[in-house]
């Protein structure tokens, strides 16, 4: 089945020129001058086309963790969220640190069909810090970067073997920058809100102070640090530092670090918990700096799904993180691009040339030839977020009931529709028509 | 809120509804101080005098409570609070139970919603809560819809019987009089309850506040809680009208935040010198219990000057009060 589609007069992510664009066989190829048979013709005069977007940072919860998410209703969530290629952590039950777990992962990835999906592999065995998982196996296997997220690897001397280790794989260990003695049992940023509700407080030095460490470190070893999620004004100043002394380190954040504080913790929402945590107003302001300067290399969500259950309880007992595909792009675009922080095309662009070249990634364009891995959204299209209506398993997210714009109409990966919001109940109906073009 | 009132860029209002506190006051419950108003603050403490002096005059068991079902769960240990509320709840004719973790399902793995869910079933009406983590009150009152829930102490949040009964005692001490009063509350205010409830009352009555004690157990940013940092206890004392030292768990020292309990003594440690800094008639609050020669030299608990047994006796009285305006909360909203 030779699937084409045909987008008719779309805007074109980067230049805003009305384009067509054309895809056959799972590639943008040149548009034909007569016809294209059979066509599936998506036709909005409002909507821009884009490369799919790339989130190099969820949790897909499997193996072992099945009730929060599977492969399959992540992989469903991030095609509705515009995406087209994931990168997972492998903080599962048991973790992902052998080949064949890698083999596993991209083997139930493949079988669900709806998005990429690239593992990222254990750094140590079982996670625990001490002994270097296979890194050369597990890359071979098609592992895209190694990390111990969630499980920061606190002694220096493992992670300085890491990084020598990994350089011979060309591939970068994304560090979830933690110093677990300064996080000790906190559970909120460090602050105010932390002290007027009584609940211990993370500071931004448990990460910035790891940041520095890490950064060093890549300078001892050659080998590529990418810096996770990160949240805190000094972790931002100590990427900046590392670029200017030309250190092999990158940097994402995340929408909720942009968007929100610590306050949104009161009175204790645990819709608000994650981890690193909300910062203050400060930090905010900082992380929309380093985005604009360039500092942050790319965006991603730490798509974190958990049972409804899990966070229904007291603040300190619940687990930490929301999930994030499904609004990613809406608060990408309602909260930088709408307020003048970004143009669209940039913001896009951090979404997808730039984490492609983080993690080396095939690059994906509108020209032919590119991989047909498109995203196409209408930006000023408005929408309120109903955590019921997501794909994804996790509803833990602070941003139920928002208002936000910038909506997906549909996703195409490899040529294939992932995702359709036309084809969804209830959704206003874009301008998009199914028949043959002539 | 209806979804229609949620504007683009107005995020104000975040989370999924249940896990946050409804903005409206719900008097069935009492969760903290924070947020009470000087004149509802005025108006308890007035009542509670009145049933000091009703219990003290030593006369028989009233009925304001008949009918209702209370359950007083101490998740975490306590002696004075456990038996006041006990005391109070019977003398005004409550169905009052206890009941403690040690032997319960709460050890084989319930959570604490699941238990709390069988009392409302059993026709629990008010619940008294004890418990180790903070915001715990609160979560029980949003997802018991049919309980009133008194908040008994909430890991390092609030204890707001303690932080009235503390009013009520500073009031006789004070003739009444809240505004150009000074107080200074020493020691450990970062895992302290009964600091933050203090420092709500307080402020909210119009006393400055003056915190002091290691570093290591300040909170940050805590001046941003309505109160001055001083940074020896000599300073923090010298002209207040009341000291209220805290009490220090042996656990601090074990966690590393202190470097022994002789050198807290040494350095923060309230004694005669120190009281006699303050104005003559100032009193030495402590919420009990008193590791002696640690917070407080014996000499001064056990001076003319501390007031810890009057706060005692001045909890039974509060709990009647709060269990009065909460049960009549109840059965209004029934």
């Amino acid at each position: 089945m030779s699937a084409r589609i045909l987008f008719r007069d779309v805007r074109h992510w980067r230049t805003g020129a009305r384009v067509t664009v054309a895809v056959e066989n799972g590639v943008v190829v040149p548009v034909p001058a007569h016809g294209f048979e059979g066509a599936r013709v998506f036709e909005a005069p409002d909507a821009v086309l884009a490369p799919g977007l790339v989130d190099l940072h969820v949790h897909l919860r499997e193996p072992g963790q099945s009730a929060k998410e599977t492969i399959a209703s992540g992989t469903r969530a991030a095609a509705a969220g515009g995406f087209t290629a994931v990168a997972c952590m492998p903080n599962t039950a048991p973790p992902v640190d052998t080949q064949a777990w890698v083999e596993w992962v991209l083997h139930r990835a493949e079988a669900a069909g709806h998005c990429r999906v690239h593992p990222i592999a254990a750094v140590t065995a079982g996670q625990k810090g001490e002994q270097l998982a296979p890194l050369q196996a597990m890359a071979a296997a098609g592992a895209v970067a190694f990390s111990d997220d969630g499980a920061p690897v606190a002694d220096a001397g493992i992670m300085r073997r890491a990084l020598e280790y990994a350089r011979n794989t060309g591939r970068p260990i994304v560090c979830h920058e933690e110093d677990p003695s300064l996080k000790n049992d906190g559970v909120m940023n460090e602050g105010f809100t932390a002290a007027r509700l009584g609940l211990r407080g993370i500071p931004n030095a448990a990460e910035s102070v790891m940041c520095r460490r890490d950064a060093d470190l890549a300078e001892l070893t050659g080998g590529r640090v990418h810096l996770a999620h990160l949240s805190a004004t000094q972790s931002f100043d100590a990427l900046r530092d590392a670029k200017r002394r030309g250190l092999p380190v990158t940097g994402e954040t995340c929408p909720h670090y942009w968007v929100l504080t610590d306050e949104s913790v009161a009175d204790y929402d645990t819709a608000a918990k994650m981890n690193p945590p909300l910062r203050s107003e400060a930090d905010r302001a900082a992380c929309i700096a380093a985005i604009v300067d360039g500092t942050i290399d790319c965006f991603v969500t730490d798509h974190a799904p958990h049972m409804a259950d899990e966070k229904d309880r007291p603040f300190a007992e619940a687990p930490f993180g929301i999930v994030g595909l499904e609004t990613a792009l809406a608060l990408t675009i309602t909260f930088l691009v709408r307020p003048g922080h970004l143009t669209l095309a940039r913001a896009i662009e951090l979404w997808t040339d730039a984490p492609r070249r983080v993690f080396g990634l095939p690059e994906v364009s509108l020209e032919p030839g590119s991989p047909a891995d498109l995203v196409l959204f209408e930006p000023d299209a408005e929408w309120t977020v109903d955590p019921s209506r997501f794909h994804s398993r996790g509803r833990n997210t602070p941003f139920a009931g928002w208002r936000l714009a910038g909506r997906v109409l549909a996703t195409v990966m490899g040529g294939r529709i992932t995702h359709e919001a036309a084809a969804e109940a209830g959704a206003a109906e874009p301008a998009m028509t199914a028949e043959a073009a002539r | 809120m209806t979804l229609s009132e949620v504007t683009l860029h107005a995020p104000a209002p975040t989370g999924a509804g249940h896990f946050r506190t409804p903005s409206r006051r719900d008097d069935r419950h009492l969760l903290g101080l924070e947020g009470i108003s000087r004149t509802e603050l005025l108006e308890l403490l007035e009542d509670a005098a009145r049933e000091r002096e009703w219990l003290r005059s030593g006369a028989p068991n009233r009925d304001d409570l008949a009918g209702c079902s209370v359950m007083l769960a101490f998740i975490e240990d306590s002696t004075r609070t456990r038996t006041s509320f006990e005391i109070a709840a019977r003398r005004l004719g409550a169905n009052a139970l206890t009941f403690g973790a040690s032997a319960s399902s709460l050890n084989k793995g319930e959570t604490l919603l699941d238990t709390m869910k069988l009392f409302e079933a059993m026709g629990t009406q008010l619940l008294v809560l004890r418990h180790g983590m903070s915001g715990a009150a609160g979560y029980l009152a949003r997802r018991l819809p049919g309980v009133g829930v008194i908040n008994a102490g909430d890991g390092m949040h609030e204890h707001p019987t303690q932080g009235l009964l503390d009013l009520l005692t500073l009031r006789d001490a004070w003739n009444g009089r809240f505004e150009d009063r000074r107080i200074a509350i020493v020691g450990d205010i970062a895992h302290s309850r009964v600091a933050r409830s203090a420092i709500a009352g307080l402020s909210a009555l119009g006393t400055d506040v003056t915190v002091c004690g290691p570093g290591t157990l300040m909170p940050a940013e805590v001046e941003q809680l309505g109160c001055a940092v001083a940074v020896s206890v000599d300073e923090a004392l010298e002209g207040a009208d009341a000291v209220m030292a805290l009490r220090l768990q042996k656990e601090r020292m074990e966690k590393g935040l202190l470097p022994s309990t002789a050198e807290y003594a040494r350095v923060w440690c309230i004694d005669a010198a120190r009281v006699a800094r303050m104005r003559p008639e100032a009193v030495v609050l402590h919420p009990g219990p008193v590791n002696r020669g640690v917070e407080l030299d014996p000499s001064v608990a056990d001076s003319e000057r501390s007031v810890i047994l009057a706060q005692v006796q001045n909890g039974v009285a509060v709990r009647c009060t709060v269990l009065k305006r909460c049960w009549a909360a109840w059965k209004e909203a029934a």
